[in-house]
């Protein structure tokens, strides 16, 4: 579409200040992770590196930390496998149960959190799984199984079935095809499932505020009662850790992704 | 029968094996029952039968005007966040469409970054951002302003929100408008339209499924936001969800909160069922494309 400059400078100007306002809200925690004073005023007073020192040795921040790594990796394992069975089932089925049950499968990411919390932090009490491991996995593993579903659905979708028919026919069982045949294609897919489960486990916030407990508390929990609590910078600094470990896995399923474009192409 | 002869799937159905890709996705229908299905309903029960059976709880929902005031600001917020981010995505997707490969990349790598940070640290950053000791204030102090107060307000609230739920409204449009055919807007200018006129008379139109689609996204998303309000509002920001916190936890009133997890469910999936024939059909359109 033509445009007369001035339209052009404005479009440029309002797309910068839109970009601005997206990306640089996500960087503030970096200078703040280096504040001098306990406090998270702005703008941050001398240097330190007392506050990765903090969470790195006081327990609360530590335990809490390797409990989000303990839950995320075994939620990420089931989700993916949970969520690829489920895929290959929809991807053979008749297309009416096939759509109905994928709507089905995707409710947990349109029940809004709250809802969702208060019926799970119900039905924990009486089974006595609020702060438990079981009742931490249970949960995030259905709030992950979504994403799987849709990253394995999508390179179901592209994956020619011949190629099975093609590996049966010249005498493989149905185990090898799958093991030599199906499961390279698609672990592309599996593979980007099972960072999206990790990042939903180790991020969930709303549902774990309300099954954690003194005894299993996880790192986004901590944040949130760090923040409601006092002013403690350690909460920056654990944003700018979040914040790099994040860049390196979703650059690493960029990567993934990428290569598997090329390869199809 | 020779060992040579291969087996079709037609030949696996034959044989029962018909069955097999509901036995796939069984565990994770368990689970899905188990952990959504059982709770939600159990929240259903306890809504119409705590702490008697009865409509009771709706109807002290609907009858006390505190709560409806909350019902409407929820409502309220949803629409103004939802607003900003069709103005501010709508200039933004477009550029996406308009510009090079090298310099998309980067817009679409702006949207996506929000995406990758922990939804709390971002909303901590908010905090950083609009307290009254905030990056906002001390800009403007610095600048001889006097400071506004931004944090537990009703702006602070949408502002915070709105970024969040930029990208939800960026992607569809985006997926939307580089499907449009710019020689339309070409043919309208060639018959004399100025170029205001060819951008509201065809491009604006062509766009606007993908206006839908987001925005019903968007909406959605942040009736049932949580954590945002939670931290960037205070006693007069409240939305419903904290009210449905505040039920349950503060005040174990497992009925009235439930009542109010249901109208918000229950709104929530009228939205989508609303919404559905729009994406159908958008999705349609994109499939003959």
């Amino acid at each position: 579409m033509e445009m007369k400059p001035l339209t052009r400078v404005i479009l440029g100007l309002v797309c910068l200040l839109v970009a601005i306002w997206l990306v640089a809200p996500t960087l503030v925690v970096v200078p703040m992770s280096f504040n001098g004073n306990k406090s998270l005023a702005f703008p941050p007073q001398g240097f330190s590196w007392q506050w990765y020192q903090n969470f790195v040795t006081n327990p609360e921040w530590s335990t809490s930390f390797l409990n989000s790594l303990k839950v995320a990796s075994i939620v990420a394992l089931l989700a993916t496998v949970l969520g690829t069975l489920a895929a290959f089932g929809l991807d053979r089925m008749k297309a009416r149960p096939a759509s109905l049950l994928r709507m089905l499968m995707l409710t947990p990411m349109v029940v809004p959190g709250v809802v969702l919390a208060i019926g799970i932090y119900a039905v924990y009490l009486d089974a006595q799984l609020v702060g438990t491991l079981a009742g931490f996995v249970l949960a995030h593993t259905i709030l992950a199984l979504p994403f799987v579903l849709i990253a394995v659905s999508a390179n179901l979708e592209v994956f020619d079935k011949r190629l099975e028919t093609a590996a049966a026919s010249v005498g493989a069982g149905a185990l090898t095809t799958f093991r030599t045949v199906t499961l390279p294609l698609i672990l592309p897919g599996i593979l980007s499932g099972l960072l999206f489960a990790f990042a939903t486990s180790f991020d969930e916030i709303i549902v774990s505020l309300f099954i954690t407990n003194p005894y299993l508390r996880t790192l986004p929990v901590q944040i949130f009662s760090s923040i409601t609590r006092d002013a403690d910078p350690t909460v920056a600094a654990v944003g700018t850790i979040l914040l790099c470990a994040t860049t390196i896995l979703i650059g690493g399923g960029m990567l993934l992704l990428g290569r598997e474009r090329k390869g199809r192409l | 029968m020779s060992a040579l002869e291969p087996t079709t799937p037609a030949a696996e159905k034959r044989a029962g094996w018909a069955w097999r890709p509901y036995a796939l996705t069984l565990p994770a229908l368990v689970l899905l029952a188990a952990v959504i299905g059982y709770p939600l309903l159990t929240i259903v029960l306890r809504s119409l039968s705590e702490p008697q059976w009865g409509v009771q709880n709706y109807a002290w929902f609907f009858g006390a005007p505190v709560n409806l005031a909350v019902l409407q600001r929820t409502f309220s917020i949803s629409a103004w966040v939802t607003l900003v981010c069709v103005v501010c995505a709508y200039p933004y997707a477009y550029l996406m469409t308009a510009v090079g490969p090298r310099v998309r990349l980067v817009l679409v790598l702006c949207v996506l970054i929000p995406f990758w940070v922990s939804g709390v640290v971002r909303t901590l950053s908010w905090v950083i951002l609009l307290q009254d000791s905030g990056v906002i204030n001390s800009l403007l102090r610095s600048a001889g302003f006097t400071g506004i107060r931004l944090i537990r307000t009703q702006t602070g609230v949408v502002i915070g929100m709105a970024q969040v739920l930029l990208p939800f409204m960026i992607l569809p449009l985006y997926s939307v408008m580089k499907g449009i055919d710019l020689r339309l807007v070409q043919a309208a200018r060639s018959l004399g339209a100025r170029p205001s006129r060819a951008f509201f008379t065809v491009y604006l139109p062509l766009s606007l499924p993908g206006v839908y689609a987001g925005a019903i996204i968007v909406f959605i998303l942040a009736l049932g936001f949580y954590i945002t309000p939670a931290l960037l509002g205070g006693p007069r920001s409240t939305m419903l969800s904290t009210l449905v916190q505040t039920q349950v936890l503060s005040l174990l009133q497992w009925g009235r909160g439930g009542a109010m997890g249901v109208v918000l469910l229950v709104t929530t999936f009228l939205l989508l069922a609303l919404a559905a024939p729009v994406m159908r059909s958008r999705h349609r359109e994109a499939g003959r494309r």
